[in-house]
């Protein structure tokens, strides 16, 4: 692929150019065999996946030379998905970064004629939860508040959240609205573009609830911006949100992880496939890969190997049943 | 607010090493900004881990990056104006007055006057971003959908300007344009838009894609058709700067898009693309008596620049003040922000002031780098209109292509390319601007998503896009823009005799 090389060598030149302008000790670039693909622009969560899984194979000196990102944008993964299973099947040393948004895709079918048994999925590398926002002067001061607001009428206040009718933010409202036994498709949901453009339309007030990841809300309850009615998590997360409900906890067995993980292709052989989940192991402990990964606002998320590989059937399957109850 | 933040900004963004940065960042953002397709998001990508390997600090780390984003901004117009083929989103305007320059001749000064639009673009604007960010971020938490819509209804209102001599046609481009951004993902339902099951279409047709199509492979025709008829002449470039007076012809109409581009750049939902767009109509509106603007009108080159590089400095202010992007590029530096553990915010100026201070301080230092590693270059870039066309046909070809390819990493994204291409050359033979498709292209789809999300807020109820001061602010200008140049030449007409 031109684009990996083209990035291989660019780095290569601009990290000695670096190093020597800069006189920073930084160890002379190899040739890499490794490349991690992520199915969309940079600065995205793929992006951010193999930058993870970049940086800390090569802190722990788990690979020898740096590891490769290449970008194909298209479909959220779904152009990824397809280049690797039609041209790159058994290309070893190539992972493509994965989350639990693609496996929402391919359960509504949105991944072409290919299903999640199309890959090899290797091992999640961390995750984040859904969390429900409001603004900090809302009258709604917990879940059992939302679901009531919900039963009395799904389409009183304006909802925001960062995808489409029938995205992962949308699902985690029309989950809430299930519970109160309301019609999801009566809610007022705007799709706006990206989590970012959630929380400010929750500040400026256009909307009054606001589905979207933990980490990119935390901050902001902090600073009194929003509050978040709970965590969509089984337990409580740790660290900075020791204080903030689950859904559990407020009496709704719902939950959202949002995990991020990497596949390999179809034909790639059980003993490569196995030197990568033993690899991800490896890594999972190690002091070098938490670093990085609490760096990205991820939590632990335990799935690798055999575990990731039901992991992801029982999501397309758990997906799969939540449109259809959700009338898609 | 004190300004303690920029004294002791300076003092790090002098520093020899961050000099020394900056100067690199520069240099490599001029030259990506050049390659078509290939833009600052992906340099920034691309030495984003290599400066946070390398241990350099986090105000070394987003001086290099800035340095990079907006070199970008400055070298985006190299191939716009010599070759018609622009080298990223925000240099699309560039290339209807800064082209007609080159082939008159003009190459040097059309680059050179681009330069100094540039800088006083983002000179201007990162003096408002010091001044102003913090107050200026309520704007980006005050715009939600409604107010979103009546910008692009105020955008599209200025549009009226490019309305030539057959407005037929200028309105059947926007509507093609128009057109086109409904291909993809629908953002309101999830559905898919005439994508044919074909993945790669499911993001819509990448905006750089069709400009590379529209303008390089179509131009690229245009040469070969000239060059078997044997009518293709060949071009002469003179050396000549402009004058003062060419400045002070470029001083307003820059000042007055470098408002409009800040504006817009601070506002996350719009970008460097749309803030050209508007502040080159704008300004054809206001100023366009003689019916210059798109032969090579300097007015016409200078105000979609400034705004560009404005747009890019005002897209600063959303990250730095709400940790919200306001393009894709400082999307990915809000991620290298989030790598160093610093959390952005209103207290972000107050808590760390060496980082705030350091980036603007380097902005303004490395606006006067670029102007002036660019003036004695662009004698160097003009002569790449001597080339000759065996070479020149065949090369914005490749680099065409290649960065396409480099970019989006798929054949089809080729191939939409060139289907495009013979597209455009088709429409231009038929007589058709390729302005308005682009026009069309780059407000729809923000005009669309955001009536969708408003009315879907609302509950249906339209009064929402008239619901708050700023939406009926933007009606009102909306209706001033329309309204004004056409009661300005009314009272002008009796009394003035037109001045040569």
């Amino acid at each position: 692929m031109i684009r990996s090389r083209i990035s291989a060598t660019l780095s290569s030149a601009m990290l000695s150019l670096a190093a020597a302008a800069l006189a920073a000790g930084t160890a002379a670039a190899q040739p890499a065999k490794t490349e991690c693909l992520a199915g969309a622009k940079p600065g995205g969560g793929f992006d951010l996946t193999c930058r993870l899984a970049g940086a800390a194979l090569h802190a722990t000196k788990l690979i020898k030379d740096p590891m490769a990102v290449s970008y194909m944008e298209g479909g959220v993964g779904a152009v990824a998905y397809n280049h690797v299973v039609g041209t790159r099947p058994g290309d070893s040393g190539l992972v493509v970064a994965a989350s639990s948004g693609s496996a929402l895709l391919i359960a509504q079918g949105k991944f072409g004629k290919h299903d999640e048994n199309a890959v090899r999925w290797v091992g999640a590398l961390g995750a984040d939860f859904g969390v429900i926002a409001v603004a900090p002067d809302s009258p709604i001061k917990t879940l059992k508040d939302l679901v009531a607001a919900y039963g009395k009428d799904p389409g009183a206040f304006p909802i925001g959240g960062g995808g489409a009718v029938g995205s992962q933010d949308w699902m985690k409202m029309a989950l809430l609205a299930k519970e109160a036994k309301a019609d999801p498709k009566k809610m007022r949901y705007a799709a706006l573009e990206g989590g970012g453009a959630v929380t400010t339309a929750l500040q400026g007030g256009h909307i009054k609830i606001a589905a979207g990841d933990a980490s990119e809300m935390i901050a902001l309850h902090e600073q009194g911006k929003l509050r978040i009615l709970a965590v969509m998590s089984e337990r409580r997360l740790p660290g900075r949100f020791k204080d903030i409900p689950t859904t559990f906890e407020q009496g709704y067995t719902i939950d959202w992880p949002i995990w991020r993980g990497l596949y390999v292709g179809p034909k790639v052989s059980d003993a490569d496939y196995n030197w990568w989940v033993d690899t991800l192991k490896k890594l999972k402990d190690s002091p070098e890969f938490i670093k990085e990964r609490e760096a990205r606002g991820l939590f632990a998320f335990d799935s690798i190997g055999a575990d990731f590989e039901k992991r992801v059937k029982t999501d397309v399957a758990r997906f799969k049943q939540l449109a259809k109850e959700a009338g898609l | 607010m004190s300004f303690d933040f920029l004294w002791q900004g300076f003092g790090v963004a002098l520093l020899p090493q961050n000099l020394l940065i900056g100067l690199i960042g520069c240099f490599l953002g001029t030259m990506i900004g050049a390659l078509p397709a290939i833009g600052p998001i992906n340099g920034i990508a691309l030495l984003l881990p290599i400066a946070y390997t390398a241990g350099l600090p986090p105000e070394s780390t987003l001086i290099l990056l800035a340095g990079v984003y907006y070199g970008a901004e400055y070298g985006g117009r190299i191939s716009s104006i010599l070759l018609n083929v622009p080298g990223d989103a925000g240099a699309v305007m560039t290339a209807l007055d800064g082209y007609p320059m080159a082939r008159r001749g003009e190459a040097t000064k059309a680059l050179a006057i681009s330069g100094i639009s540039s800088f006083i673009g983002g000179i201007l604007a990162v003096v408002g971003m010091t001044f102003l960010a913090v107050p200026l971020s309520w704007l980006a938490i005050k715009f939600g959908p409604a107010e979103y819509f009546v910008l692009m209804v105020f955008a599209f209102a200025t549009l009226g300007s490019m309305v030539g001599h057959e407005p037929a046609k200028t309105l059947i481009g926007c509507v093609l344009g128009l057109m086109l951004t409904t291909i993809g993902l629908d953002a309101t339902s999830g559905a898919y838009r005439f994508t044919f099951e074909q993945a790669e279409l499911h993001d819509g047709i990448e905006f750089i894609i069709l400009v590379i199509g529209l303008f390089s492979i179509s131009e690229v025709l245009l040469m070969l058709e000239h060059q078997l008829k044997g009518t293709l002449r060949p071009l002469a470039v003179s050396g000549a700067y402009p004058s003062w007076a060419d400045i002070r012809f470029i001083w307003w109409p820059s000042v007055r898009a470098t408002v409009i581009g800040f504006v817009i750049g601070v506002l996350p939902g719009t970008g460097a693309s749309v803030a050209s767009a508007v502040s080159y109509t704008t300004e054809k509106r206001l100023n366009d008596k003689e019916g210059t603007f798109g032969t090579g009108d300097m007015r016409g080159l200078a105000a979609p620049e400034a705004a560009n590089n404005a747009a890019a400095t005002g897209a600063f202010v959303p990250m730095l003040t709400l940790g919200v992007p306001g393009s894709g590029t400082t999307a990915v530096m809000l991620g290298a922000l989030m790598l160093y553990n610093i959390q952005p915010g209103p207290q972000l100026f107050v808590e760390q002031p060496k980082l705030v201070g350091g980036l603007i301080a380097s902005m303004y230092v490395g606006n006067l780098l670029l102007l002036v590693m660019n003036l004695p270059l662009v004698q160097l870039f003009a002569r790449v209109l001597l080339m000759p066309n065996w070479i020149l046909i065949p090369g914005i070809t490749a680099l065409s292509i290649l960065g396409v390819y480099s970019a989006y990493a798929s054949v089809m994204s080729v191939l939409i390319m060139f289907g495009i291409g013979v597209a455009g050359y088709l429409l231009r033979k038929l007589g058709f601007d390729m302005a308005p498709i682009i026009l069309g292209f780059v407000l729809g789809r923000v005009m669309e998503v955001n009536l969708r999300n408003a009315l879907a807020l609302s509950g249906g109820d339209p009064g929402i896009l008239f619901a708050s001061p700023l939406a009926i602010i933007l009606w009102i200008m909306a209706g001033a823009i329309v309204i004004l140049p056409w009661w300005l030449r009314r009272r002008a007409r009796p009394t003035a005799v037109p001045a040569a």
